[in-house]
């Protein structure tokens, strides 16, 4: 465990909006930064190796999160994070799509906390929003034993910067999700379906995706009579 | 990666799978050939798409618990506890001791499972025909205690969101001591049909050699990275259930090769047996089920949570909207991802070291494909 590894603040409450929540409005990608450094550092929560998640109520929605790293990240990519949540202790980061690979290497770099593995990355579909999808990537770092998330929030039809140039693992993924949400990555080396077949029609996690209507649409077309579903 | 020869007609482009015992399913490689040689792979997946993630936002949360063991169906516990936690953590509910130490038995008795299997089919696969045999034998054991706790063999959705549906059977934990006292002379056994077997030793030896580097960088994880001599196991790194309780060792390799990756499994089972002893002793009457309703409605928010599956990390990644139905969950398999890795481990070996390679990733389709 490392000295930044921090307790989520019990006390603070409604600080930060919970991102997840489709709302009407363009999304959080052009709100200002309003909850960056809001609440102070508190110190870690006493037995911090042992999640005491039963103790105290536990947060029921996403905190501001503070940090030395996040001072650095906001110190170099001014204008970069529009928004920085702590939520069941893993911190999120909201980006800005023009500056993803500029802050994906530097943290992937030992100055930036050396988050060399790419855990994960995959996509949200929110069709409410104006920039409907949320990509997700989850970091990890050996030497601080710690997650991250990053966010960029995209618009129907446009691209996202890929970053098989800072970890190799992002090329299936990035496969998976263009395959999944139909969002397409510039810079992808090799951007084609990956687990539904070539000549599929559509893209399976989008919310509009309805697994009834196919069901109906396919024995429409190859049974000639109307689904019972 | 070698030079191609300069007559050009001899790159030669094959196909293997998606029906071929050696690839442990329907995973299709189109192979790059020169002579014998491998020039390239590329790997061909979602033959078993069966959209588990789309399902899951149809499902209430305790309704998409069963359909998460069908994935990796040779781990369907390790899948089950990954998936309840994650619910769990979302919930911030703590759940009680005794369920914990049930979690840890069932789940290591399940990675040995699924390293028999691996060692089975992977020794199958290079040539050595009786250990597969053998580690069926052990793992019908393993299959008999989940039959008699929880009704499955093989999918077996052993936990509930909040703890445990049932309570262990009289006689459990002197059965599962019975199995592992039976179970560690086997694993010698093994060992001297394999470990200083010269063919063995051959077949596996520099064969699909991944650096630390070049693991981290693929995102290689389990004990694929172990074997390349990165120590790194999220049962140490970041405890769940009651991992830091109990003391084990993690196991590494030196040269990431499919010998040294052999290596850190056997270990890993030895292990694996180690902690299971431990929370037999700790094992103590209680309840098995914590603070959670009969309707499951998070608070809107999103949450991560990996463990160490059989195979590597196994993550699951949830968002929830507030409702009783996940909005989004997303599984990170290991199998895919270590997957990925094929295609740099299999540069310049002979079409027979593939079989090797395959067969040291230890992949599961189900997984892979989702």
């Amino acid at each position: 465990m490392t000295d930044e590894k921090q307790e989520p603040p019990k006390a603070a409450e409604g600080a930060g909006t919970p991102v997840e929540k489709p709302a009407p409005e363009s999304g959080g990608a052009t709100t200002p930064a309003k909850p960056i450094g809001a609440a102070p550092p508190k110190p870690p929560a006493a037995g911090a190796t042992k999640p005491s998640v039963a103790v105290a109520k536990p947060p029921i929605k996403p905190e501001p999160w503070s940090s030395p790293l996040l001072d650095e990240l906001l110190g170099r990519f001014p204008g970069a994070i529009t928004e920085a949540v702590i939520f069941r202790k893993l911190p999120s980061l909201n980006l800005a799509k023009e500056h993803l690979v500029a802050i994906c290497q530097f943290l992937k770099s030992p100055e930036g906390g050396a988050y060399t593995l790419l855990t994960d990355q995959t996509a949200v579909d929110y069709p409410q929003r104006a920039k409907r999808f949320d990509i997700i990537y989850h970091l990890y770092s050996f030497r601080r034993n710690d997650r991250l998330r990053l966010r960029v929030q995209v618009g129907e039809g446009e691209t996202v910067p890929s970053v098989t140039s800072v970890w190799l693992t992002a090329n299936w993924l990035e496969r998976e999700v263009y395959d999944m949400f139909g969002v397409a990555y510039e810079g992808h080396p090799d951007l084609k379906r990956i687990l539904m077949p070539d000549g599929w029609v559509g893209h399976p996690l989008r919310k509009d995706y309805d697994i009834l209507k196919q069901d109906e649409a396919w024995v429409k077309t190859n049974l000639g009579i109307e689904s019972a579903q | 990666m070698p030079e191609a020869t300069f007559l050009d007609a001899s790159e030669l482009l094959i196909n293997m799978g998606p029906q071929h015992p050696a690839t442990h399913g329907v995973l299709r490689v189109k192979l790059k050939l020169d002579g014998e040689r491998v020039l390239g792979t590329e790997c061909i997946i979602g033959y078993l798409h069966r959209g588990v993630e789309k399902i899951a936002e149809n499902r209430t949360y305790q309704q998409f618990a069963p359909y998460v063991d069908r994935m990796d169906y040779c781990a369907a516990v390790t899948n089950g506890m990954g998936y309840v936690e994650t619910v769990e953590k979302l919930l911030a509910v703590e759940i009680p001791p005794r369920a914990q130490y049930t979690r840890m038995i069932l789940a290591e008795l399940q990675r040995i499972a699924s390293h028999l299997i691996w060692l089975g089919t992977h020794a199958l696969d290079l040539g050595a025909m009786t250990p597969v045999f053998y580690t069926f034998r052990e793992r019908e054991e393993i299959l008999k205690i989940f039959e008699k706790y929880c009704g499955a063999r093989l999918t077996t959705h052993a936990f509930r969101i909040g703890g445990l549906q049932y309570d262990l059977y009289d006689g459990f934990e002197k059965e599962v001591v019975k199995f592992c006292d039976y179970f560690l002379p086997k694993v010698d056994e093994y060992e001297q049909l394999l470990t200083q077997n010269r063919i063995w030793i051959n077949r596996t030896r520099n064969v699909g050699v991944l650096s630390g580097e070049d693991a981290i960088a693929y995102g290689v994880t389990g004990p694929m990275l172990r074997g390349s001599g990165v120590k790194w196991d999220i049962r140490k790194a970041q405890p769940y259930e009651a991992y830091d309780q109990v003391d084990f060792e993690v196991p590494i390799g030196e040269h990431g090769d499919t010998y040294d990756r052999y290596i850190v499994r056997m270990q890993e089972m030895r292990q694996s047996v180690r902690i299971i002893r431990q929370c037999v002793e700790r094992l103590a009457p209680g309840p098995i089920f914590g603070k959670v309703g009969k309707v499951i409605k998070p608070p809107a928010g999103e949450v991560y949570h990996s463990i160490e599956a059989p195979k590597g990390e196994l993550g699951y990644y949830l968002v929830s909207d507030g409702s009783v139905n996940p909005y989004r969950v997303r599984v990170r398999p290991p199998s895919l991802i270590n997957l990925q890795a094929l295609d740099k481990m299999a540069q310049g070996h002979l079409v027979a070291d593939i079989v090797a390679i395959i067969g040291t990733i230890d992949i599961v389709l189900g997984e892979v494909d989702r």
